[in-house]
């Protein structure tokens, strides 16, 4: 063993038995620093002779190499059992709560009027708004609903005040949606597809009724527009609402003011055990009403009847939502209870949409 | 309107099944509500008879008979002294539901005998009251079914009863007559030819008829009527009294039950006068407003001026087309009476019945249109049938007024009836379904019968054909986009905004509320409204009377009640219209928010505390960034009377307000029941200006290379000093340079007046620079920080905290 080779094990002896890093650090500076052993026998390299300088020189190179790699993973090491003893002390109960954030809720009927949005827009129905607050003309009127009709006193009207001063008959709430179709027809003219969601009032309150709910009404005026096309709409309708492959629709004759024919359509649907299921079974639930526009009601929209024609319908969005999502009780719809709010909303975020499906 | 089948069959020669008749009716738009078959219940019964029948061994008044069935002979126990040997039964059977009893036979021991069975009576059965003693019957055969028998001798007994729901426009269908005429059109039978023949009078009528100048015009335009004298008016025979009963009328006298009859029969009401009562000439006139009249409801109704009322020389004597008077009804003691048929007008008479508030089976006739041309030939067969079931003899018919003339005629275009409905009837099949619901067609002219009134324009005749066709054999038939490619977006800016700010408001965590558009009177006061033009003039009850002038007290209400279920914490928000005035279009759209309660609930990490108005602010600001509102407002205090004055505040866009924010005001919180804290905000979404140009290219990102340098300032400023005015103040020093500035800190209350001097607070300001083009150097920072210094302190009065 040369005196490189003792050099070499006693240091590597002093690094393997450093007990932390200010030892390590002594021992580099004892080796390696400028004055360090190996530093100065670098330095008595000047004084040989070119061949003795030559192997000395290289073993001593080796040996510097080999000390520093020893000393930087002994340094490694080092601070790896240090981080392991600190580790071991930062445990944290993983099982406390996060810090609380709330989760709010979209109400079953914006997340519906959101649902049937998606669907008519897909077939080319635009949406139209109307005031809540109507003139009679508007709600009953140009919907050829006659002041004396029996049809005007079943809608249970709700009435605002009149300034006895004031010879107008008194507003009313409207008691439908079918007056933006008036005001629809009057804004755009025809050819028109329009569907017009919101706030429906009716004095009327018990088990199955509200004195306020929501309706949707869809209208389409064309050349040539058909009782059958109604039909087919009202089919693809019902199939991607209530997402199922196939629907079954009966139209049965009826009467409503402002369309001629007239119709009750009723879906086919199956209440085994309970439940709800759209598309099958034997018994038929009553979902709208609908028929094709009375020609007046297409005059009173400003709009010829004997160039245009088109149908229209309406439907209850309450109702459907309570259909589709099981919802029991349509005057817990406006009680605003929390825990019917949590349980039947819908995530902010889940806008329904006919690419990415309506309900999650 | 109600009938049963044997009674529909008077007037349709027919072999459809009840099913399919219901069906059919149902299909054409007089919808089947409920079918009462009352061999239903009677089903399993059937006849048995009595061999033998002896004293129970053990009972003095139960019989122990046997009895030879269908299944051999049985021993059955039997309390009913008519029990006796020879007797055809009705038996019914251990297992069968016996319907007037609610019970289930078994096989049940009685004093020791075994019972196989019941032998039933009427009341047993439901058939009538008769509970004396158990059915006997005539004839019959053990083991016949005892529906079977009922239907061959008693077919009254299990005629099925169909209620059908009648719409305004079929005055028509409200008689069986109209219902028959609609299915033989479907083809489901012959409709029976209804012959009239006049009853010729006797003698001249004694009591005239008048009807008043101005309301034979409108009013009364016919009235017509006849004595029948030498009547004996008992109890109808019992096929009447059984329908009557089958449709749930109680059958009363033989004169009122013809009157009721004929209003089922063929939508016929007509009114029966005692004629000994009746003083002078009955008239037909517009009450003076100061009369009184007791109806056969056995109510007084006060005339209003101007309601048409028959009148006789002592005053009303019947509230004409709607209820008689009690005082000239016809009782068991009639002998003369008077018979009327009059037509009435249905917008008169529907004003009368409303304003009387009396609902009877004329009212509802009348005022949807019963067939005028039909008011005398119902006279004449009315007359023919109190003579046919009370004897005497008829008057001449005494009139006045006229039929009124209806006629009208409107063109049928078949190619357009096969255009509007999608389905191809051919035009033969268009023209015999018209000819058969009666209108007479002459070429393409069509003239409406007369019994139908709702018949107005030629989309009627469309109707008429459609129905009749059937429309459950409409076939869907696509209807393709107007535009053909990707369809463009739908919504309105407005529409798409709304949408915006309610999933932005429901993803801070606020559940969304939708309440009634009406609240209680002192609730809308509280909040701005409560005026005379949003008041309702005829709520459903004192909690909603106005319309809601915000959306707040609506929420506060939810809130309030939640608490009373325990909930103290929520977080609640609306997003719909608030109405400003009584006006159409007097409505704006609302979003707000309410946070009542603790931020949180209790945790490891103390995140609860109570809600403040910078978590209103915070989240008003959020829903009003998601739905594009510039980042700077101005914040006033112009606050409605619900806030706190202190603690609230208005963003607004210079006369434009935004949204209001901040704390409820303690008062309003304690009338509405809600215990605080509570913060709230109210954003008005129209409000928000939308941008001038729409486009989806976004301005240039601008980033610098060089470092943004940030310098903090302290100053010391009067408590009442607004933050904003010192960074704006702070903002305004360099405007190229200064990117932003924000307040991290400020140190209030006693101990910072200690250090600071009474009334006074330190806000600390940190200000970033942008250097764009080259860094700053020390000099240039210093410079501007003077100069932030110098605006800050000039702007607020304050100075800078040393």
């Amino acid at each position: 063993m040369n005196a490189l080779d003792v050099l070499k094990a006693n240091y590597l002896d002093r690094i393997a038995g450093a007990a932390d890093e200010a030892s390590l650090e002594e021992i580099r500076l004892a080796a390696l620093g400028k004055k360090g052993e190996i530093s100065l026998k670098m330095r008595e390299l000047g004084q040989m002779s070119p061949e003795e300088r030559q192997t000395t020189g290289a073993a001593l190179n080796l040996l510097k190499t080999e000390i520093d790699a020893a000393l930087r993973a002994k340094k490694e090491g080092l601070a790896d059992a240090a981080l392991d003893a600190r580790l071991k002390s930062e445990w944290l109960d993983v099982t406390l709560p996060g810090r609380p954030r709330r989760m709010g809720t979209i109400h079953p009927v914006s997340q519906v009027m959101d649902e049937v949005t998606a669907i008519f827009a897909d077939m080319g129905f635009a949406v139209a708004e109307g005031p809540q607050v109507e003139s009679d003309w508007y709600n009953f009127d140009a919907l050829n609903i006659a002041p004396e009709h029996p049809a005007r006193q079943e809608h249970d009207t709700f009435f605002m005040a009149r300034d006895p001063a004031d010879p107008r008959p008194p507003h009313v709430l409207r008691t439908h949606t079918s007056p933006v179709q008036i005001r629809a027809m009057q804004e755009r003219g025809a050819p028109i597809r329009v569907i017009a969601p919101g706030r429906v009032y009716r004095m009327d309150m018990d088990q199955t009724h509200a004195p306020m709910f929501h309706q949707v009404e869809g209208m389409a005026i064309g050349r040539d527009i058909s009782m059958a096309n109604l039909k087919w709409v009202l089919e693809e309708f019902c199939k991607a609402f209530f997402e199922v492959p196939n629907v079954e629709l009966r139209f049965r004759a009826s009467h409503f003011p402002f369309t001629e024919p007239s119709a009750e359509v009723d879906i086919r649907c199956s209440w085994e055990g309970g439940q709800l299921k759209i598309g099958e079974g034997n018994s038929w639930l009553e979902i709208l009403g609908s028929g094709m526009m009375q020609p007046k009601v297409l005059a009173a929209g400003g709009i010829d009847p004997s160039e245009w024609q088109g149908f229209a319908f309406g439907m209850g969005i309450d109702r459907i939502a309570m259909l589709k999502y099981g919802i029991p009780d349509l005057r817990a719809f406006f009680e605003s209870d929390l825990r019917w709010l949590k349980h039947y909303g819908f995530a902010p975020l889940d806008l329904p949409t006919v690419f990415g499906g309506l309900s999650k | 309107m109600k009938f049963t089948l044997s009674w529909l069959k008077d007037h349709l020669d027919t072999d459809a099944s009840v099913d399919e008749i219901a069906d059919a009716l149902t299909d054409l738009g007089l919808e089947v509500e409920d079918i009462v078959n009352p061999a239903a219940k009677l089903a399993p019964f059937t006849l048995a008879k009595v061999l033998h029948a002896e004293k129970h061994p053990d009972a003095d008044k139960l019989r122990v008979c046997n009895v030879l069935t269908d299944e051999g002979e049985k021993t059955i126990v039997c309390g009913a002294p008519n029990a006796r040997e020879g007797i055809t039964v009705v038996l019914c059977k251990p297992g069968d539901y016996v319907p007037g009893i609610d019970t289930t036979l078994g096989v049940g021991k009685i004093r020791g005998v075994e019972s196989h069975g019941m032998m039933a009576s009427e009341r047993e059965l439901e058939l009538s009251d008769e509970h004396n003693g158990i059915i006997e019957l005539p004839s019959g055969e053990v083991g016949q079914k005892f529906i079977d028998w009922l239907a061959e001798n008693r077919p009254e007994a299990v005629d099925p009863m169909i209620h059908i729901k009648i719409t305004p426009n079929r005055p028509d269908a409200l008689g069986v007559r109209g219902v028959a005429r609609d299915l033989a059109a479907r083809g489901l039978g012959v409709l029976k030819p209804l012959e009239v023949e006049p009853v010729p009078g006797g003698f001249d009528c004694p009591i005239g008829v008048q009807i008043d100048a101005g309301l034979k015009e409108k009013g009364c335009p016919l009235f017509a009527g006849r004595l029948i004298r030498g009547v004996t008016n008992g109890p109808s025979p019992a096929w009447l009294q059984a329908r009557l009963m089958a449709i749930g009328l109680r059958p009363i006298s033989a004169l009122v039950d013809i009157t009721n009859f004929f209003t089922y029969d063929l939508n016929r009401p007509l009114h029966v006068f005692d004629a000994a009562k009746v003083k002078g000439d009955l008239r037909i006139v517009p009450a003076k407003g100061d009369e009184e009249l007791l109806a056969l409801d056995g109510k007084t109704y006060a005339l209003r001026a101007g309601q048409m009322v028959i009148v006789d020389d002592q005053g009303p004597e019947s509230l004409a087309g709607i209820m008689g008077g009690e005082h000239s009804g016809c009782t068991e003691e009639t002998v003369d009476v008077f018979l009327e048929s009059a037509y009435w007008d249905p917008i008169t008479i529907a004003a009368t019945g409303r304003a009387l508030k009396i609902n009877s089976d004329a009212r509802y006739r009348f005022e949807r249109g019963v067939d005028p041309e039909f008011t005398l030939p119902g006279l004449e067969l009315a007359t023919q049938m109190v003579l046919d079931l009370c004897g005497g003899e008829a008057s001449n018919v005494v009139m006045d007024g006229a039929v009124p003339d209806t006629t009208r005629a409107y063109t049928l275009d078949p190619a357009r009836v096969i255009s509007l409905v999608g389905m191809d009837i051919p035009e033969a099949t268009q023209r015999a379904t018209l000819a058969a619901l009666g209108f007479v067609l002459n070429g393409n002219q069509v003239t409406p019968p007369s019994w139908r009134p709702d018949v107005l324009g030629e989309a009627d005749l469309v109707e008429e054909v459609a129905r009749i066709a059937s429309l459950t054999k409409l076939v869907g038939r696509p209807m393709a986009r107007e535009t053909s490619g990707v369809p463009g977006p739908v919504l309105t800016a407005m529409q798409v905004r709304e949408r915006m700010a309610r999933r932005t408001a429901a993803s801070l965590g606020y559940n969304e509320c939708v309440t009634y558009s009406f609240i209680d009177a002192q609730s809308a006061a509280l909040f701005g409204g409560g005026s005379e033009a949003t008041r309702i003039e005829n709520p459903i009850s004192s909690e909603m009377t106005h319309m809601r002038p915000d959306l707040l007290p609506g929420l506060l209400q939810a809130a309030a009640r939640n608490q009373a279920r325990g909930f103290a914490d929520m977080a609640l928000f609306e997003v719909g219209p608030a109405f400003h005035g009584g006006e159409p279009g007097d409505q704006h759209l609302q979003l707000a928010g309410l946070l009542v309660g603790a931020s949180a609930p209790r945790d490891p990490w103390g995140s609860r505390r109570p809600v403040d108005l910078y978590d209103a602010k915070a989240d008003a600001e959020a829903v009003l960034a998601a739905i594009g509102a510039p980042a700077k407002t101005q914040i006033n205090r112009k606050l409605a009377g619900w806030w706190h004055p202190g603690r609230a505040g208005v963003m607004a866009l210079g006369p434009k307000a935004l949204c209001a924010f901040g704390e409820v005001h303690p008062k309003v919180l304690r009338e509405m029941g809600v215990k605080g804290p509570a913060v709230a905000y109210t954003i008005w979404l129209e409000n928000v200006p939308f941008p001038k140009t729409k486009t989806p290219t976004r301005p240039a990102l601008a980033i610098s290379d060089l470092h943004a340098v940030e310098r903090d300032f302290a100053f010391v400023v009067d408590a009442g000093t607004e933050a904003l005015v010192a960074v704006n103040a702070a903002m305004g020093a360099d405007k190229a340079l200064i990117e932003a500035v924000t307040v991290f800190d400020q140190f209030t209350g006693p101990k910072a007046e200690e250090q600071m001097g009474a009334g006074k607070k330190s806000l600390a300001l940190a200000v970033r620079l942008q250097p764009s083009g080259k860094s700053l150097t020390d000099a240039e920072i210093e410079a501007v920080s003077a100069k932030i210094v110098e605006k800050v302190t000039k702007a607020t009065g304050g100075s800078l905290r040393s």
